[in-house]
């Protein structure tokens, strides 16, 4: 078990009124992603807790690409990981972000 | 002065000597290593009919035991290494010399026998490229091949998996060679006759039917999201851009996904009837919700696949079937239409170098071509236009003239990783330190770069075609590479020009909804799923069957 941090700054709030929305399953192979508004507008955060230790550098390379790519300003992002390859940490990152915009 | 009509005479010969093992035709199967053992000399060429799916593989238990101081030396020329005993043939001496297509079951001991000079290798093949050489210089002297039925006179019935024997027989029977088939029963009258009789010399009835491989179901159950973005961004940016109508897929899930996003998504899209209509493809259960769902109207199949044969049967406004109502498939013309009447290939594979390069090749592993090379190629032979054809050629030319000819668009659909996190783009094919190892003058490619007009992974589409140059080609790769080593390699002030150009397109140049990539998008969610769209027709295999 490996637990990290990656923060980072975020140019706006990022969109819509949900106060946490939640994605994805903690199976093998996958991942759950939480996120919640709680941060200051300007900030933004990934908190991970995977099972496949010795990964940091590509971990921090999806959490970066993932902060240049969606609307994350005042949101933390919890992720339980089961071993996913990293293009599904992406997908998830990526459909947390839209679930915590738009209503189900 | 020739002497000529020496093959007839050494045809001839053989028959004589075969004669006390078989009354008329029929051979009982306990005769049938003295029946071998009768018409096959020292180093005859052999094909051992091994298609992708049907084995005739009681003649290769058969041929693998016979006396090797009769026989021996013989030279392989078949599309199939797929049995432990194809590969015993070799070990034992019996055959010497290999051409061949595929040989995925057996791709460690294939390497290793070619590593330490068991087989000495003509060439790996594609099908069609092994089926036109029976043609010309690897005509067999024997084949032996499999069918479901014989009667008495030898007329087969290969029914579904009819697959390569059409182009064994025809090569071998009028070249005065010796036909001998394993036949799962003989009866009075056969179904409907797919080789004529006079074709064949002897049938043999095993107390066992042929072997079959069911190679071509893939559960949706084993569909994943990452899959069905995937399968969104071909049906949006390829499918629905280009108006593609005549197609093959490739196996894998990746293209199971778009097979089950056709009737959901692609309906939402509104492209039925747009894109999709026409395939060569083998009966893959996973197009069963298309199919009936009116997407599909023709399917012509290369092979058959286990489970499908009553459903295709009450099918047969879409699939070829004989007078019979059992599906008709043939390898030889599948292929060839592969390469002259579709406009669009879309498939997998395990590597891809900066180039587009793709090969299957994996450490200590051959799995050989099969179809995929044809099927994922240009044909320039081609001379009609279509829509799709015109458009990628156009984009692909620098000047486009009245005279800029067309292409297939050739689509690989690859993961960033594959199984235990293992890259899927490279910069050296591992294909590269085989060929060498093994001393092969050339090293096995499954699709060559330049014939690559797109490739999706999950991080979006590159389109080769509009690329200009290596080196824009080399970053449009590492552009979808996504965190591989090459993707997170890649010079993002350049791939970024690229998505300004359109060459690169992510999801959401795409108009593609990440939370629409679910499960729930997929018109069956599990086999059982498939058996109900068919109304009970598919049976699948037990191996399949949770429920």
């Amino acid at each position: 078990m490996e637990t990290f941090r990656v923060q980072g700054k975020a140019t706006g709030r990022a969109p819509g009124e949900r106060p946490y929305a939640l994605v994805g399953v903690n199976a093998s192979g996958d991942l759950e992603v939480l996120v919640e508004r709680v941060l200051p507008d300007g900030e933004c955060a990934v908190e991970v807790a995977t099972q496949v230790v010795g990964f940091r550098d590509v971990w921090q390379a999806v959490i970066e690409d993932f902060f240049d790519r969606a609307p994350v300003g005042g949101l933390r992002f919890s992720i339980n990981d089961g071993g996913a390859r990293p293009n599904t940490v992406s997908l998830r990152l990526m459909q947390a972000s839209r679930s915590i915009e738009v209503e189900p | 002065m020739a002497k000529w009509q020496e093959q007839a005479r050494e045809r001839q010969r053989r028959l004589d000597r075969a004669r006390p093992f078989a009354a008329g035709k029929v051979a009982p199967a306990e005769n049938a290593k003295a029946l071998l053992e009768a018409v096959i000399r020292p180093g005859d060429r052999v094909c051992l009919e091994g298609d992708n799916q049907k084995q005739a593989d009681f003649l290769a238990e058969s041929l693998a035991g016979v006396d090797r101081s009769l026989i021996h030396d013989l030279h392989l020329v078949q599309a199939g290494v797929v049995l432990q005993e194809h590969i015993d043939l070799f070990e034992r001496g019996i055959a010497r010399r290999l051409d061949f297509s595929y040989s995925d079951p057996q791709g460690a001991a294939v390497a290793r026998a070619l590593a330490n000079g068991t087989i000495e290798l003509g060439a790996i093949h594609t099908y069609v490229e092994l089926h036109a050489r029976y043609f010309i210089d690897l005509t067999p002297n024997v084949a032996l091949i499999a069918a479901y039925s014989a009667d008495r006179e030898g007329n087969l019935y290969t029914g579904p998996n009819t697959e390569d024997t059409p182009a064994i027989v025809e090569a071998t029977a009028f070249k005065s060679g010796i036909v001998i088939a394993q036949v799962n029963e003989i009866v009075d009258q056969v179904p409907r006759v797919d080789i004529p009789g006079d074709w064949v010399d002897f049938i043999v009835r095993p107390d066992r039917p042929f072997y079959l491989e069911p190679l071509f179901t893939r559960d949706p159950a084993s569909v994943t999201e990452s899959q069905i973005l995937m399968a969104m961004m071909a049906i949006k940016g390829v499918y629905a851009e280009y108006g593609v109508k005549r197609l093959n897929h490739g196996i894998g899930f990746p293209t199971s996904a778009i097979e089950l996003l056709l009737p959901t998504y692609g309906e939402r899209l509104g492209l039925k009837g747009k894109v999709a209509t026409h395939f060569a493809l083998n009966p893959h259960p996973t197009l069963i919700p298309a199919i009936d769902s009116g997407w599909v109207q023709q399917i012509h199949s290369f092979g058959g696949e286990v489970g499908m044969e009553d459903y295709i049967a009450q099918r047969g406004d879409v699939f070829f079937t004989g007078h019979d109502g059992s599906l008709r498939s043939n390898r030889m013309v599948c292929q060839i239409a592969g390469l002259y009447a579709l406009d669009m290939f879309i498939g997998s594979t395990l590597q891809i170098d900066l180039a587009g390069n793709s090969s299957t090749v994996t450490a200590g592993r051959i799995a050989g071509f099969g179809g995929a090379p044809n099927m994922g190629a240009d044909a320039r032979g081609r001379r009609h236009s279509s829509d799709p054809w015109l458009t990628a050629g156009r984009q692909a030319a620098d000047a486009p003239s009245p005279l800029t000819r067309g292409r297939k668009l050739v689509v690989q659909m690859v993961e960033t990783f594959g199984e235990g996190m293992t890259p899927s783009f490279v910069e050296r094919l591992a294909s590269l330190d085989l060929a060498e190892k093994l001393n092969l003058a050339l090293a096995p490619v499954m699709i060559y770069g330049d014939d690559v007009t797109h490739i999706i992974t999950e991080e979006g589409i590159a389109n080769l075609l509009l690329c200009r140059g290596p080196t824009e080609r080399e970053q449009a790769i590492r552009g979808v590479a996504g965190f591989t080593e090459v993707g997170r390699g890649r010079d993002r002030k350049a791939v970024e020009a690229l998505r300004a150009r359109g060459v690169i397109r992510r999801p959401e140049d795409l108009g593609v909804n990440v939370l629409d990539a679910s499960r729930q998008l997929l018109a069956a969610r599990s086999i059982e799923d498939l058996v109900s769209w068919s109304g009970g027709l598919y049976r699948p295999p037990a191996k399949f069957r949770n429920w």
